[in-house]
């Protein structure tokens, strides 16, 4: 909202609007629900009616049962993030929506990959797993499935590291986040 | 006590006077309960009558309306309704019968997923899942349809937990922890504002459906008065501001006035209050109001710089800042000489541009004659109800409203077949008004089923047909911007006779062709006691003007 002095005598010249700006950079949008059936089908249709992607998308309890947790991401270079946040406020379960700043908070998010690793080249991998602080959770004979934790910028890494190896599968959580010190998120 | 007793009870404790519905399979067990519940129910012929009867009914009164269906085909009925009453932001809260809980999701007989497929179109919607819930949801679903911006809340019952026996604790407090309507406005936004208008050359108040919403038509007349600032409505505020108004520019957008969007056009300041800037307002946005700041007061923080940026941006409601900036604005002691070549200007534009038609040279009815005919017949004073399309633009148009809550049609959506049944419900609303349909031959035909709801509730409804044979807008648009290809529009081979229909109604039915006596006539239709279908022949291809084409500037406009 402006917020304008009124110092004297104005003129409408200096009045501002400013909206609809495309921030550029990936938003977290993190959404305090009440825990009702077809919470999370009202969130995601009101990005889908305005042709919205959702880059990542994670559900989950709170520390009160009655609510829920939305935490998703998207691309504010594509979309005007203001409009959505205005909408999804009007949505009667919704209780509180932040729009996390990057330093503000922190994030986390965690995979899981299936990598051929039969042989020779099993120790490579093993050894890229140790520097990415991997856990390996499931070791096969021809296949070893490596959970990995981190932001989203550390796992893409990992998975362009471990992709010529053969990444079999992989799935991803999307990010959770939290605000840092003691505001709350 | 069972479920749906207990419904009936939170009926009452909502005041709620009439229901409009229709019983089916699925809400048997609610239907059992208005047997003896002493809550008046107005049997529908099709669930969408019933929606908008219950649209007609809350825009008329301004309290939430109700309507009943059941599941499947009945749900489905309604959705036109539900969408219908989101656009037009009308507070009615719907409750559908479902399918018992045990064959949800199974494609069960008259299963649809009600909640589902209504989801983008309410304002809230309930699933019961517990019976004992019902009371409390019923509640919250009053309240969510009235407070801030109204809507539509829908609630969905699966039969089996409507037998359900409950315990009922008379309470009509709610909780809804996410929802906090913002009622009063920034004060210093208002002082920003009354400050932007002190300074402004050329202003332009410009009010929507909102004023009505919010009982502030009385508030925007006297800001108007203080400033002696022009004023226009959008289609959905006619009637928040006298059209017998020296200060009147008349309605404005596509088929609005040439005072209306040439003021808005030239203007240095905007304020919009209850309206939302829609494409039938701003035409091309690129080329919108090139000069103008803008002021967006609306309880709606999602429409403030929607589609046009606001400089000054109150958000609550439009009753408690349009006083509070009469106030400050008063405070400023502005001097009222700044707005004199303004207020020149645009009285120029409205002696040389004010709505005209070319009259017929016989007795030949021109569409436009018919509406300031009706106008004359009503002494102005009908609540008028109207369907979709040219018709409604024309009424819109001539018919000039006095006050607010008279004008009820379908804006946001523009739902053919509104009128009949809207008008039900503003009848019965208001039974001491005369209440008067202006339909097109074209729309009636969609819910003309209707009348015998009319019938059997002994309205005194009358009903005039704008009758042109053509799904008359359509025809325009062919004739104007796909070259004269009509594909489709014409009607009039095989229309009803609308006498006999009304006839077989049990109702009167007359046909009006002579414009020497039709304000007379008219006249003697809105005398005669009950129903009334009045068809009333108009010339066939006169097009609805002044224009401007769609996604053309305000200052290109035709006709």
């Amino acid at each position: 909202m402006n917020e304008q002095e009124i110092t004297g005598p104005m003129s409408l010249e200096s009045l501002q609007a400013s909206v609809g700006v495309r921030t550029g950079r990936t938003h977290i949008l993190t959404i305090l629900v009440e825990n009702k059936p077809g919470v999370l089908s009202r969130v995601a249709g009101l990005f889908a009616r305005r042709g919205f992607n959702i880059d990542t998308l994670a559900v989950g309890p709170t520390e009160d049962p009655d609510f829920s947790r939305i935490t998703l991401t998207v691309d504010g270079a594509v979309h005007p993030i203001d409009q959505v946040t205005k909408q999804l406020h009007k949505l009667i379960n919704v209780i509180k929506i932040r729009d996390l700043e990057p330093g503000e908070a922190v994030q986390r998010e965690l995979a899981m990959f299936k990598i051929d690793a039969d042989g020779a080249r099993r120790a490579e991998v093993l050894q890229i797993v140790e520097i990415f602080r991997g856990k390996i959770v499931d070791l096969g004979q021809l296949t070893i499935v490596v959970e990995i934790t981190g932001t989203s910028e550390k796992i893409e890494a990992f998975e362009q590291m471990i992709r010529p190896f053969g990444l079999v599968e992989m799935a991803r959580t999307g990010e959770i986040a939290i605000s840092r010190g003691g505001t709350e998120t | 006590m069972r479920a749906v007793d207990a419904l009936m009870e939170c009926l009452k404790a909502e005041d709620v006077e009439v229901v409009f519905g229709l019983p089916g399979g699925a809400n048997l067990p609610t239907y059992d309960a208005f047997y003896d519940a002493g809550i008046r129910h107005v049997l529908v012929r099709h669930e969408a009558g019933g929606g908008h009867a219950a649209e007609g009914y809350a825009k008329a009164t301004g309290r939430v309306a109700v309507c009943f269906g059941t599941s499947g085909p009945g749900a489905t009925n309604l959705v036109t309704p539900i969408c219908d009453a989101m656009m037009d932001s009308v507070p009615v809260v719907f409750i559908t019968g479902q399918v018992r809980t045990d064959l949800l999701g199974t494609d069960g007989f008259q299963e649809a997923d009600t909640m589902g497929m209504t989801l983008p179109m309410v304002k809230h919607s309930f699933m019961v899942q517990d019976a004992q819930d019902l009371p409390a949801m019923i509640h919250e679903a009053f309240h969510i349809a009235r407070t801030g911006r109204p809507g539509p809340v829908l609630v969905d019952i699966p039969v089996d937990l409507s037998k359900d026996d409950i315990e009922y604790l008379p309470r009509t407090e709610v909780e809804l922890p996410g929802y906090q309507p913002i009622i009063e406005g920034n004060q210093r936004q208002i002082r920003l504002a009354a400050n932007a208008l002190a300074h402004s050359r050329r202003p332009v108040l410009y009010a929507g459906g909102g004023v009505i919403s919010a009982e502030a038509s009385a508030e925007l007349i006297a800001l108007a008065h203080a400033g002696s600032f022009p004023v226009t409505c959008t289609l959905m505020g006619l009637g928040a501001f006298p059209a017998t108004d020296p200060q009147w520019l008349g309605m404005l957008g596509m088929h609005g006035t040439r005072a209306a969007n040439y003021s808005m056009d030239e203007a240095d300041l905007i304020v919009c209050i209850g309206a939302r800037f829609d494409d039938r307002i701003t035409g091309k946005l690129d080329e919108f109001a090139p000069h103008a700041k803008f002021i967006h007061i609306d309880v709606d923080p999602a429409e403030i710089s929607k589609n046009v940026p606001a400089h000054i941006p109150i958000v609550g409601d439009a009753k408690n800042i349009l006083s509070r900036l009469l106030g400050e604005y008063r405070a400023t002691e502005a001097d009222p000489a700044r707005l004199d070549e303004w207020l020149e200007r645009i009285q120029a534009w409205k002696d040389k541009y004010p709505l005209s038609f070319a009259d017929s040279e016989d007795s030949e009815i021109k569409p436009q004659f018919m509406i300031q005919a009706l106008h004359e017949a009503t002494g102005g004073e009908a609540i008028v109800t109207s369907d979709v399309g040219q018709h409604q633009m024309w009424t819109a148009q001539h018919y000039g409203f006095p006050a607010p809550r008279r004008w009820i049609n379908s804006g946001g959506l523009g739902t053919m077949g509104f009128g009949l049944p809207a008008a039900i419900g503003a009848q019965i609303g208001c039974p001491d008004q005369m209440v008067v349909v202006v339909a097109g031959d074209g729309s009636l035909q969609m819910n003309s089923q209707e009348f015998a709801t009319v019938v059997q509730e002994g309205l005194p409804i009358k009903v005039f047909i704008l009758n042109n044979g053509f799904l008359g807008m359509v025809r325009q648009w062919q004739e104007m911007f796909w070259d004269n290809r009509y594909s489709h529009v014409d009607l009039r081979e095989h229309s009803p006779d609308w006498v006999k229909l009304a006839d077989a109604y049990g109702m009167k039915g007359v046909q009006l062709t002579q414009k020497e006596s039709l304000v007379e006539d008219m006249k003697a239709v809105l005398a005669m006691d009950g129903p009334v279908l009045c068809d009333v022949l108009v010339s066939r291809e006169e097009n609805t003007f002044p224009m401007i084409p769609a996604g053309a500037a305000a200052r290109d406009m035709v006709g």
